[in-house]
């Protein structure tokens, strides 16, 4: 996405003949080290909490609670095998099962859903279709609250509360937005000529998109499901008003430590760290997407 | 948003000028245009799911909004009243939260973009471990919501063994200040800041990357000072993408729940619509106010989604 704003040109060339040879680049490398030290200041400071986190998680609960903190005391999994249910029995494992189902049943519906519209949209771009894409949009900047009501009163109404699949349909809808838009986006980059090709020599719908877009696309493909994934993972309005003891998710697992109870900072620590390595594996495996999926196809 | 069809205004011009030279097909040929419908066809599950879920919800959040419904009162429901709409402005407490919303939406994209340009225009140079910085920046992004809040509350602001003060007590400080209950907005606004900063960095560093090479080398040539390189192309150039950080921030800033619900529960004049509109639902049960209450959650989201739909589209045309 090349957007060559015109820069000032004439004020450029004015600017130039009062520009000395003092205002060039000083020293272009002692800059770079410079802004590569305090790149790194920055970079150790913003990741300084995740680490702390993974460390304290590696902890005896005696060791992580203490004044100042005790950054080299011994290595130990207990605060794990407390989170896994060691002495309290509450096991982490149907709430973390209960998001995988969600995320990744929702992930693939997704996908399904948003191959064919992206290639609707993108395979005879009429003017008209931008108010769809436009549509789809906009629905993602409708906040979850603005439906959680009656998503609440049909849920309770049809026996829905408390039903994983009913959260990964709502999740479905929630991601499909952000789907068609960076589908559409990896598909604008395969030369329309491709999909007439396909039909002059016969090929339907379903196999256009089988035999031709999916192949192309399939790096684009994993990116958009590896996003979807992240945001139904993290997702806790929905979960915490429409799930609780059965079909609650890891989010809402999460809740349980938001009050304090004695010593288990290494615990919380734990748990933050089992709950967040889907997403964290995911993010780096999509690292390069990343910013593609986030804004909406928008900036590559 | 459900209502606003955005169209970019030079495309509708467009439309218009193109519907005046052919005659428009009459609905007969419209409805008959087989090949028009296999075309549109793939689209129909993509966006008849979307309708289902998300538009009918939000109808009928406008109608619940307008009823005086509480769940504990089953035999009163009432249709026509905007008492809802009332309450929510007049409440102090309601009002407080409107307020609060807008304070943290602001204070969070503001600030984060402002560190995200910085951090972006450091990790735009050449330097030993670039990629293991940019990595390190994107890693808070990467903790799930909930882990996060739980992380600064828990291992951070505690204040007899949280990370804040335990690094107080290394330096020798006395003071032990017990930082959510004496700074409950800064607090979250903190945790956000650092959770938000690297979407910043990330969009504004792709926008950086996309700086056409000829001119910036072209200003090269010409003498131009790092100074004027960046207030003559840069800052021009970066325009569209701190407007989409912005907006982005924005919309997603405006929904937080999680930071809120896990660090304070709503006290301490914490409590923001998203979080307001949960308590309305959940605990009160009041439906007709929880919903007036989401609807002024949209009306906001409206104001701002016009704006971004407009970059949006904008930054979609150069393509």
């Amino acid at each position: 996405m090349i957007s060559a704003l015109a820069p000032a040109p004439s004020k450029l060339a004015a600017e130039r003949k009062k520009s000395s040879e003092r205002g060039r680049r000083l020293g272009s490398r002692g800059g770079n080290i410079a802004a590569g030290i305090a790149a790194w200041a920055i970079g150790l400071l913003f990741v300084f909490p995740v680490f702390f986190m993974v460390l304290t998680s590696l902890h005896s609960e005696v060791n992580a609670s203490t004044n100042p903190p005790s950054f080299f005391a011994p290595l130990t999994l207990d605060g794990y095998r407390e989170f896994f249910g060691a002495s309290s029995g509450a096991s982490p494992w149907p709430p973390l099962i209960n998001s995988a189902t969600a995320s990744i049943i929702s992930t693939i519906l997704v996908i399904l859903l948003a191959i064919p519209a992206a290639y609707a949209l993108s395979v005879k771009p009429i003017k008209k279709w931008t108010d769809a894409m436009f549509f789809f949009l906009s629905t993602k900047m409708l906040p979850a609250v603005a439906g959680l009501l009656p998503l609440y009163i049909i849920a309770r109404y049809l026996g829905l509360l408390d039903n994983i699949n009913y959260l990964l349909i709502l999740y479905t809808a929630m991601n499909l937005p952000i789907a068609v838009w960076m589908m559409r986006s990896f598909l604008a980059d395969i030369p329309v000529e491709l999909f007439e090709a396909a039909a002059i020599d016969g090929a339907g719908l379903v196999r256009t998109l089988r035999s031709i877009i999916v192949p192309i696309i399939s790096p684009g493909i994993a990116a958009t499901a590896l996003i979807c994934f992240i945001f139904a993972w993290n997702e806790l309005l929905l979960a915490n008003t429409l799930t609780s003891v059965i079909a609650g998710t890891a989010p809402v697992f999460l809740t349980s430590f938001v009050t304090s109870q004695g010593l288990f900072l290494a615990k919380v620590c734990a748990a933050a760290t089992i709950v967040s390595l889907p997403v964290i594996i995911a993010g780096f495996a999509a690292q390069d997407k990343l910013v593609q999926g986030l804004s909406l196809g928008a900036v590559k | 948003m459900a209502t606003t069809t955005a169209t970019p205004l030079d495309t509708k011009a467009e439309a218009k000028a193109a519907k005046k030279k052919e005659p428009k097909p009459s609905f007969n040929e419209r409805w008959l245009d087989k090949r028009g419908w296999i075309r549109r066809f793939p689209l129909l599950p993509a966006l008849v799911f979307t309708i289902i879920l998300t538009q009918i919800p939000f109808v009928a959040t406008i109608i619940i909004s307008f009823m005086n419904w509480e769940a504990q009162n089953p035999t009163e429901i009432a249709f026509g009243t905007l008492d809802n709409y009332v309450q929510v402005f007049t409440d102090p407490a309601l009002r407080s939260s409107v307020f609060f919303t807008i304070v943290l939406t602001v204070t969070v994209v503001l600030v984060s973009l402002a560190l995200g340009l910085g951090i972006s225009l450091l990790l735009n140079r050449k330097f030993f471990g670039r990629g293991a910085v940019r990595t390190m920046m994107i890693t808070p992004f990467l903790i799930v919501p909930v882990a996060a809040a739980l992380l600064w509350k828990h291992a951070i602001y505690n204040p007899v063994y949280g990370l804040l003060n335990g690094l107080l007590t290394m330096i020798g400080v006395e003071a032990q200040p017990d930082w959510i209950t004496d700074f409950p907005r800064l607090a979250i606004e903190l945790q956000l800041i650092w959770y938000w900063t690297p979407f910043m960095t990330l969009i504004l560093l792709a926008g950086l990357q996309s700086r056409p090479g000829d001119i910036l080398e072209a200003a090269n040539v010409d003498g131009a000072s790092a100074w004027q390189t960046f207030r003559f192309i840069t800052m021009p150039h970066m325009r569209r993408y701190l407007e989409l950080g912005g907006l982005l921030g924005s919309i997603y800033v405006i929904q937080t729940f999680d930071t809120v619900f896990v660090m304070t529960a709503g006290a301490l004049g914490t409590a923001n619509l998203p979080f307001t509109v949960y308590e309305t639902l959940y605990s009160a049960q009041n439906y007709g106010l929880a919903s007036a209450q989401g609807v002024v959650v949209v009306i906001f989201s409206i104001a701002i989604a016009t704006f971004l739909l407009r970059t949006v589209s904008t930054l979609f045309e150069e393509s």
